[in-house]
């Protein structure tokens, strides 16, 4: 069970592609929805949104950044490597209905989790302009997916070594000003979601946002990943992942995201150090 | 003298525990046990009643005065078998049932004296029995062709596992978790049940034939329709609560305000007190509030202080006497210096410019009239705010309902909280083929009352599957 049978690299060995065998999973899957997800027996839980999924072939995708000690570990698993856990589905399906021209914004892994939707909005009729994100051309993942998955795909690099030299909210001001956009699908950093939403709310165009906050059970019952949405308090594993990006508190969010920052530090050096 | 004054007249054994300030800074566990000899005399004490109103307090019915007969002899291998007659969980039950309110609250000897340690004498039969590799397995049926699902690997699904298994009928249990044990390996920590011996007893499910498909969320893995469709003829759901309660306070969503849940599952299930060495980490608190008064907030605050706090306080809202954790476990928290602060009720959070907490504000309390539980309404003291230095809250103020089943299963009755609608005496649900027991149905309660419903709930699905719904 939950055997990697296909494993890439992308963006300079820093973004790791798994392809994982988990038929019952791979069933019942749907765009925005998300599995937790174990290598060891002494692992911890991580939550990550399915990039892909091929209920025929009983396999998922997960696409994830090497930032700490679990992601770490994870990426060291080959081709043939057997993950301890993965459970899921979780979390609600993204709401796909055709809404006419939408936006779908992307920044770093969040490209992976926005790919499925894309493609959904798309087939169900939508005009998808994509618009990608990424601190330089080599760390872009998914572009050939993405163009196929949107009818005009726009790229913005912070360096300027591939598209727009700047940043995403530049050029959504943009297709905002230009098209009556009915949908913005925004899905990265906080700190993206958060600008994103912060302009589309002034112009009054509804926006999605897909929530990662700190999270163990993945069923509700735990709590931990609690975060304030238009004054309430709701869990992202059950409520979510996605939000009303106007609504959600993005302060609290990145505040909570840095709760264990020292212990996955420590953990991360210990680990370095070991391999 | 007469046999019962002559019994009364031996003192009950005293089981040896860790001394309290050596267990407040370990995990291993707080009582270490009867020797051989202890359990024979405590077990001699047993007046061996005809009608034994032990075994009426006993929700799952063991034979109580047969098991601790037998202990009397020194057969302790038989003592082991006579209790899993009624009982697939032993070892876990001598530990963690409330004893007092239940067959040593009916014991005879009781009534004057002390009465018989029945918990302790359980613990020891079923502890020399698994040090003996195990002893002796139940008998099974021959089997019958029929297929049960169990939802859930806690203490209400591993007893309906065990008897139905043992009915001859074919068993899947579908844990959410990658360990079964439900809130026997997340809930109740180390010091208190080690987990070890759930690992056995589910052993000895497996052993007898019952099979546990672990990281299986039903509801989303998949549903209940789809395990009738998989060929299942029977489903037993017994998920648990499940959703934490906050309390609605400015501040909760601060760093460093959890629920028991939480704290709880880091450090039980994901084992973050061995942290680095495990991945999960755990928040470590110097000052630490658990706010709640229940064997959970208990089990917190002990936790807390393991993990190296340098003071734990129970904020609790009513007075000692409320207070709704068994005597034994508010003896040890208390022994272990935990700190109670009664009639206390918190009103909002501090936290820094982080984002973490750094206090909390209190109101004092007084009691009023009785409300509908019976117990005093506590009513706030005006003016009496006052403020405690804190880093670390963990709220421990009960569940509610998880919809994640219940939402995807259409046809199951539930209550206005979300709870299973189930018989009290069969647990049928609404639904055609499905069971439900323990604390989906009932609310937050106990891992005997639970073991009580799956019995019953096992028995009804027995009459089902051989004679007809």
């Amino acid at each position: 069970m939950f055997k990697i049978v296909n494993r890439e690299e992308m963006a300079q060995g820093t973004i790791i592609l798994n392809e994982i065998e988990a038929p019952r999973i791979a069933r019942k899957a749907k765009p925005g929805q998300f599995v937790i997800i174990q290598s060891h027996e002494k692992g911890e839980r991580i939550p990550l949104t399915m990039a892909d999924v091929d209920p025929d072939k009983g396999t998922i995708t997960i696409i994830y950044m090497v930032v700490g000690k679990s992601t770490a570990s994870f990426s060291k698993m080959a081709v043939g490597a057997e993950y301890f856990a993965v459970i899921g589905p979780l979390g609600k399906a993204t709401h796909i209905e055709k809404r006419g021209k939408v936006v779908c914004v992307g920044g770093g892994t969040g490209i992976a989790v926005l790919h499925p939707i894309t493609r959904a909005l798309k087939e169900v009729g939508n005009h998808v302009t994509t618009i990608l994100g990424s601190r330089n051309k080599d760390l872009l993942i998914l572009e050939d997916k993405m163009k196929k998955a949107s009818d005009v795909l726009h790229i913005c690099t912070d360096d300027g070594s591939k598209g727009h030299h700047g940043f995403v909210t530049d050029v959504l001001k943009d297709v905002l000003a230009k098209d009556d956009i009915s949908l913005v699908v925004a899905i990265g950093p906080v700190p993206m979601m958060k600008f994103v939403s912060s302009i589309t709310k002034e112009k009054g165009v509804e926006t999605l946002v897909s929530l990662n906050p700190i999270m163990v059970d993945g069923t509700g019952m735990c709590g931990g990943c609690r975060v304030s949405v238009g004054g309430e308090t709701k869990f992202a594993c059950v409520d979510g992942p996605e939000f009303d990006g106007h609504k959600v508190d993005y302060d609290e969010l990145s505040k909570r995201l840095r709760a264990y920052q020292e212990d996955e530090k420590k953990s991360l050096e210990q680990f370095e150090k070991k391999a | 003298m007469a046999v019962k004054e002559k019994k009364q007249a031996v003192p009950r054994v005293k089981m040896p525990e860790q001394a309290p300030e050596v267990r407040r800074r370990n995990f291993k566990e707080v009582p270490l046990g009867l020797t051989d000899e202890m359990a024979m005399t405590e077990a001699s004490r047993c007046l061996q009643c005809k009608k034994p109103a032990c075994v009426e307090g006993c929700p799952v019915s063991v034979d109580i005065p047969g098991f601790v007969h037998l202990i009397a002899e020194g057969d302790f291998a038989g003592a082991a078998e006579r209790l899993w007659q009624k009982n697939a969980l032993p070892a876990v039950c001598g530990r963690v049932c409330p004893q007092e309110a239940q067959c040593e609250g009916n014991c005879i000897l009781g009534k004057k004296g002390s009465s018989v340690a029945i918990g302790y004498l359980e613990r020891f039969a079923a502890d020399r029995a698994r040090e003996q590799g195990g002893g002796a397995l139940p008998e099974v049926a021959a089997k019958t062709g029929k297929r049960v699902a169990v939802i859930g690997s806690g203490p209400s699904g591993l007893t309906v596992a065990g008897d139905l298994v043992v009915k001859g009928h074919d068993v899947n249990i579908f844990e959410a978790f990658h360990k079964p044990g439900g809130v026997l390996v997340y809930g109740i920590p180390e010091f208190r049940l080690p987990k070890e011996i759930v690992a056995s007893e589910v052993k000895t499910l497996e052993k007898l034939g019952a099979k546990i498909e672990l990281n299986s969320v039903v509801g989303t893995t998949i549903t209940i329709e789809e395990l009738f469709e998989e060929g299942f003829d029977a489903v037993y759901v017994g998920v648990g609560a499940g959703l934490p309660r906050f309390m609605d306070l400015p501040g909760e969503n601060l760093i460093g305000v959890f629920s028991a849940n939480e704290y709880l599952t880091r450090a039980n299930l994901m084992k973050a007190y061995l942290f680095p060495e495990y991945d999960t980490p755990i928040a470590r608190g110097k000052n630490v509030v658990v706010l709640g008064a229940g064997n959970v907030a208990m089990d917190s605050a002990r936790t807390a202080m393991r993990l190296g706090a340098e003071s734990v306080k129970i904020v609790y809202r009513r007075s000692r006497e409320e207070m709704p954790a068994r005597a034994e476990e508010l003896h040890h928290a208390e022994e272990e210096g935990i700190e109670f602060v009664l009639l206390t009720n918190p009103t909002q959070f501090f936290g820094n410019d982080e984002g973490r907490l750094v206090g909390m504000e209190c109101l004092k309390m007084s009691l009023g009239e009785p409300d509908a539980s019976g117990r005093r309404r506590p009513l706030p003291i005006e003016g009496s705010e006052y403020r405690i230095d804190c880093d670390l809250v963990v709220v421990s103020v009960g569940a509610k309902a998880n919809p994640l089943l219940t939402n995807s299963t259409p046809g199951l009755g539930l209550n206005r909280w979300g709870n299973i609608v189930a018989d009290p005496v069969t647990g049928k649900t609404t639904k055609k083929g499905v069971w439900a027991g323990g604390d989906i149905v009932t609310g937050m309660a106990t891992v005997i009352l639970a073991m009580g419903a799956g019995r019953e709930a096992a028995d009804s699905i027995h009459d089902y599957l051989t004679r007809g719904w």
